[in-house]
């Protein structure tokens, strides 16, 4: 009886209306730390648990109705150019493709790109509002902020709400007085710096081009031509990513947008390609086959005679 | 234990390459296991189990014991790493005793439908192999290489260049990107060391490899 008494009695507010009070530091509806003030939550005793039971944002109840979209490929490397930023712009929802035409690069300022990987509204909201707060740095420190920087406003933030489901995997990336840098920020508090990455679930796909292809010296045009590759060799292999691929460049002024291009289209270019690049091949005997071409019948690699049985 | 293999054909060869770790759980035993074994002259096999399974394997099948023999043996703690084993000496044998009775080696199609349909029959047994295979093969009568994979439900496939294992992940894409039709030797092998080299940069498991080569001459190491 009791413990009926107790499922009936209305659950106990979890926000403390004092809270909205906070008047002293702060701007706007937003608190001190950056984070935004009376947020609503469930009126639910343990909201994250209740959240969990309807989404599979932590990935615990695959009977969720709500499914987040998490499929996606995202990179960004940083070499003597610059930066490249090359997505995908699927969005799954489970098997369904929700939409294959999402912006998952999100134009922080002229010298800041996000990109969106894991939840898309998260990502959305906390990017724009990283932009917000970029701005305010601007504004009070007369001085462009750091990606360094940048990359920590946002980790802190996500990191206050670390366990009640955000989702977000995200490659901060700009120029700043110290050059090119990329920061790598994820909903669990995870904020890396370097020079590669590639986030999302058709990443490891990703990494399979790029890190073959990758160098410090790369070419404007390589390098741009090696992140739109590693996105289509994703978008080839990852159910959960394809469609349109989109493509950055980040140099000392900003960053320039280079196209939206079919990924099946250009598999199918790159495909071409290596056809063509054959034929070109045989047509010169003296120097085909590339960087091998002076050993057509025997190979120069060493090869011993192992006996057949143990 | 994770397991990672890759295969890729040209026009007249076909490469080979397995891990070679063996153990248990999160723990390595062994780091030079040699997972591919030469079936034939022109027959090969890079084989590896699936993860996790083991456990669940109460009895294991052994071709001609039963059961109790196999409790007897002290099987029933062995890991499986032994069930692989046996099922590659079994298919080893069989190929074997086919070429004594025949007078001729099975080619590699007719080998993998063999392999495919014991593997086949495997999985709707009490106690199956839980075993995923490359076989590489050079079919001395068409002069062609093969690659099939297959795994432990009985799928076979034919493929021009193939991953396994945790290779799939992170060098798929590197061998869609470089693998032509009629690869030259070298580039095969330099392809195969791009996979290799991927894995050991992108995969927190340290692995170590070892290949060989399949063509008309018969089966090869191949140092990488």
């Amino acid at each position: 009886m009791e413990a009926l008494v107790q499922r009936l009695a209305p659950p106990p507010a979890h926000v403390d209306p004092d809270e909205y009070d906070l008047g002293a530091d702060g701007e706007g509806n937003l608190n001190a730390l950056g984070v935004v003030r009376g947020m609503q939550v469930p009126r639910v005793p343990d909201p994250a648990a209740f959240l969990s039971t309807y989404t599979n944002s932590m990935s615990q109840n695959p009977q969720a109705k709500i499914k987040l979209e998490h499929g996606t490929t995202t990179l960004a490397f940083r070499f003597r150019g610059g930066i490249i930023v090359s997505v995908d712009s699927r969005a799954t929802a489970g098997s369904y493709i929700a939409s294959g035409t999402v912006k998952k690069v999100i134009e922080i300022n002229k010298y800041l790109l996000g990109t969106m990987a894991g939840g898309a509204a998260d990502c959305q909201y906390w990017e724009t509002y990283l932009g917000m707060r970029c701005r305010m740095h601007e504004l009070r420190n007369k001085e462009r902020i750091s990606v360094a920087a940048a990359s920590k406003l946002l980790a802190n933030i996500v990191y206050e709400y670390k366990g009640q489901g955000l989702s977000m995997g995200t490659m901060i990336c700009g120029w700043d007085k110290t050059g090119p840098a990329i920061f790598y920020v994820d909903s669990e508090g995870t904020r890396l710096k370097g020079d590669v990455f590639a986030v999302g679930s058709g990443a490891t796909f990703a990494y399979g081009v790029l890190d073959q292809g990758y160098s410090w010296d790369l070419s404007d045009e390589d390098a741009q031509e090696l992140g739109r590759r590693a996105i289509v060799a994703a978008g080839h292999r990852d159910a959960y990513s394809g469609n349109t691929n989109n493509l950055f460049h980040v140099r000392e002024d900003g960053w320039e947008f280079l196209g939206n291009k079919d990924i099946s289209e250009l598999w199918y270019k790159y495909e071409q390609e290596k056809r063509d690049a054959r034929v070109a091949a045989a047509a010169q005997p003296g120097s085909g086959e590339g960087a091998q071409g002076e050993n057509p019948a025997r190979p120069t690699t060493e090869v011993q005679s192992v006996p057949m049985e143990e | 234990m994770a397991d990672c293999s890759f295969g890729i054909t040209g026009k007249d060869f076909v490469l080979l390459a397995s891990d070679q770790s063996a153990g248990r759980s999160i723990i390595k035993m062994k780091s030079d296991e040699n997972k591919i074994r030469t079936l034939s002259p022109g027959l090969a096999l890079a084989f590896g189990g699936e993860p996790g399974e083991f456990t669940s394997l109460g009895k294991r099948r052994l071709m001609g014991g039963t059961s109790n023999e196999l409790a007897k043996r002290g099987g029933e703690s062995d890991m499986i790493k032994r069930d692989t084993n046996n099922f590659v000496d079994y298919v080893e044998r069989n190929l074997r005793l086919y070429q004594i009775r025949n007078n001729t080696e099975l080619l590699p199609a007719p080998a993998s439908a063999f392999i495919r349909k014991e593997l086949a029959n495997s999985i709707r047994s009490r106690s199956p192999y839980a075993v995923n295979l490359l076989l590489g093969g050079y079919d001395k009568v068409h002069s062609e290489a093969h690659l099939y994979s297959i795994d432990l439900y009985g799928t076979k496939a034919i493929l021009p260049y193939a991953a396994q294992g945790l290779g799939i992940y992170v060098a798929l894409s590197t061998m869609d990107k470089y693998w032509y039709p009629d690869i030259t030797r070298d580039e095969a092998v330099e392809l195969l060391k791009k996979c290799v080299a991927e894995v050991k940069l992108r995969l927190a498991y340290q692995f170590t490899f070892n290949a060989i080569v399949i063509d008309k001459e018969g089966v090869k190491n191949l140092p990488l």
